[in-house]
């Protein structure tokens, strides 16, 4: 796709009204509720918290270069970055599979992997795509695992997996052994082994890979279900537009590092809202006066639009400014930039993997 | 004696140790068994395990049916040990057919299900997810160690089984004839038929260790399953050189053939202490190496 230079004008519908137009649909409320079972040990507001969480492969590779996540309780967030750039290694690192060379990480306010034991109960995980043993059914897959989990009740488990796997639309294949599974199939039935019990804390690790638009549609909706049920959910996801729509918070991932991370909309107010004042042609010298006395920095004209960064200035005082300087005000948009825009910028163009 | 040895790494472990109460004890012996019975459907529900052991049964089967066409012919009574004594007793064929299996065969099963015990779960992918399960390390590599035993053993009491309704219908049972030319009653041979069996099933306990620590190595199955099977081989190859006497007495393979034991009138039991004392060895060697392998490794299958 093309993505202009400045790569601020991707936002589908550019929005005349000021401030109030971020796309935060569902947004603010979530945040701040607290997860639903964990009510009992918070020792901290925060379901994963790491600190200078660092992955130094033997090779001498550094996977992932001191990161500190932060992902608030009842927060969907999504965790994302260009392939190779270090997210599968940190959800490893979280789930305990790999050991951090440095710093450490708290799930559930607890410290991994020592906590395992008693936070990974609570935790569903899908880790880099999901893994069954191909010639068992979809059934006996679950309930291998539901065995595994020591801290679950054998007397449910058939109800469990029958609920997990209807609400996964997996009920008709239940019995076909894994193989014959169609990869969207095989997505689900991870999903559906996530979603065995109660979970405090969802982990997907590129979760709707290999679906199609209906099945992404559909991770979508479940996603934004267990968020609003409670459960926090950290996302991964090399595609942006398809978690980017559930997310209150983001964080990115670029060559093990991590770039930026905050609640959605500051994520992309951060960077360069701009304006873009529509005048006559006489005017635009004046409209370039007005934008500089209000502190915008270097505004470009073109045709008859002068545009430029926002900063800090709101920008109903830009209309007025320029109302009162008696400049002709054909039009004047705000453009956000998309979270598309802000991630290339950070991360870089093309399709080169990271490394 | 082998899952004991291991067994203790379980209480000492330190992820284990927090907050321990009766309860979560309770919970996690409980969590232990269920992984278990969950690991031997796995084992014994799957074809190509299922394949081995007919392979296996067939041994009996090929031999008893040989013996029987050929007992009347000039090359009756031909071939390995006690053989020529299965059509005065179907007993024998336990023996003979053990006797068979025991250098490549049975090496061979045991090696393909100990190789892939961790290897084939880390390539399917689904060994992380039963970690994050969770399933604390040791407990997994415990249970795949028992699930290991258990087709060693079951392995070997298919040919002892086979062998003995094969040697029953074709042959019948009677007073054993034992080594020194001693009869004794058919009740007494039986035991000693399940002494072998046992002795044998004891004797493959380090090559599951051996196997279990390969298959700890590599995400790879098939190269876990080769190294192991090496390991018994090249043990006989270096059994066979006088030279080495001096490190014959700790090789892998060097006692097994010391079942024959129980055909003396007065079994050595001292003999059949150091066969298995050697496998001991190897278990605690294997099954340590194993462990500090396994609990520290990183998952990035």
């Amino acid at each position: 796709m093309t993505v202009p230079a400045t790569g601020e004008t991707a936002t589908p519908a550019p929005t005349t009204a000021p401030a109030a137009s971020v796309p935060a649909s569902a947004a603010p409320g979530r945040t701040a509720e607290p997860g639903p079972a964990s009510a009992t040990s918070t020792s901290t507001d925060a379901a994963i918290r790491t600190h200078g969480l660092t992955k130094r492969f033997r090779s001498g590779q550094v996977a992932v270069a001191g990161i500190d996540i932060e992902v608030p309780r009842g927060a969907v967030y999504g965790f994302l970055g260009p392939n190779g750039s270090g997210k599968t290694t940190t959800i490893r690192m979280l789930l305990g599979l790999v050991g951090p060379t440095d710093g450490y990480a708290e799930l559930l306010g607890e410290r991994m992997p020592d906590a395992s034991a008693s936070v990974l109960p609570r935790v569903g995980a899908l880790v880099e795509g999901p893994a069954f043993h191909p010639y068992l059914s979809g059934r006996a897959n679950l309930e291998r695992l539901d065995a595994a989990d020591g801290t679950t009740r054998r007397s449910t488990r058939t109800a469990r997996i029958d609920a997990s796997l209807a609400r996964l639309g997996l009920g008709a294949a239940a019995s076909k052994p894994y193989r014959q599974y169609s990869l969207g199939m095989k997505q689900r039935l991870g999903l559906a082994a996530a979603l065995l019990r109660p979970r405090d804390l969802l982990i997907l690790d590129e979760p709707t890979n290999g679906l199609d638009p209906q099945g992404t549609r559909e991770v979508r909706h479940l996603v934004r279900e267990l968020a609003d049920a409670g459960t926090t959910v950290l996302v991964s996801s090399h595609l942006l537009t398809e978690i980017e729509q559930v997310c209150t918070h983001i964080g990115i991932m670029s060559k093990g590092h991590l770039v930026l991370q905050g609640p959605r909309e500051t994520v992309t107010e951060a960077h360069e809202t701009v304006v873009v004042v529509t005048t006559s042609p006489d005017h635009r010298g004046s409209a370039v006066e007005v934008l500089t006395g209000l502190g915008l920095t270097a505004p470009e004209v073109a045709g008859t639009t002068v545009t430029a960064a926002l900063g800090d200035v709101p920008p109903e005082r830009v209309s007025v400014a320029l109302v009162h300087a008696g400049v002709d005000l054909l039009g004047l948009e705000v453009h956000r930039p998309s979270l598309e825009s802000v991630f290339v910028r950070l991360t870089g163009e093309g399709f080169d993997v990271a490394r | 004696m082998s899952p004991a040895d291991t067994l203790t790494t379980d209480r000492v472990s330190p992820a284990a140790g927090r907050g321990d109460d009766d309860a979560s004890t309770a919970q996690r012996r409980g969590a232990t068994g269920r992984l278990l019975r969950s690991e031997l459907r796995l084992v014994f529900g799957r074809r190509r395990n299922l394949v081995l052991l007919a392979g296996l049964a067939l041994i009996p089967v090929i031999i008893g049916v040989v013996v029987l066409i050929t007992q009347d012919t000039a090359v009756a009574g031909q071939g390995p040990p006690f053989l020529q004594k299965i059509t005065s007793n179907g007993l024998f064929l336990v023996l003979t057919s053990i006797f068979s299996c025991l250098p490549l065969l049975l090496p061979l099963t045991v090696a393909i299900v100990s190789g892939d015990a961790i290897a084939g779960e880390a390539q399917a992918g689904t060994l992380r997810y039963l970690l994050v399960t969770p399933v604390p390390r040791t407990r997994m590599l415990l249970v795949k160690a028992a699930g290991g035993l258990a087709f060693a053993a079951a392995a070997v009491l298919t040919i002892a089984v086979v062998g003995l309704v094969v040697g029953g219908l074709f042959f019948g049972f009677g007073e054993v004839t034992l080594l020194s030319g001693d009869q004794v009653s058919t009740a007494d041979g039986m035991l000693r038929t399940l002494g072998i069996t046992a002795y044998v099933i004891l004797s493959l306990t380090g090559l599951v260790a051996v196997g279990l620590f390969f298959s700890t190595l590599t995400e790879v199955p098939v190269a876990a399953m080769a190294a192991t099977i090496v390991v018994p081989v090249v043990s006989t190859v270096l059994g066979a050189l006088p030279q080495l006497s001096a490190i014959h007495g700790g090789l892998l393979t060097f006692h097994w053939f010391d079942f024959g034991e129980f055909m003396r009138l007065d079994v050595d039991y001292s003999t059949l202490g150091q066969g298995l004392a050697v496998q001991a060895a190897w278990v605690a060697i294997f099954g340590t190496l194993a462990w500090s392998r396994f609990t520290t490794a990183d998952v990035t299958s």
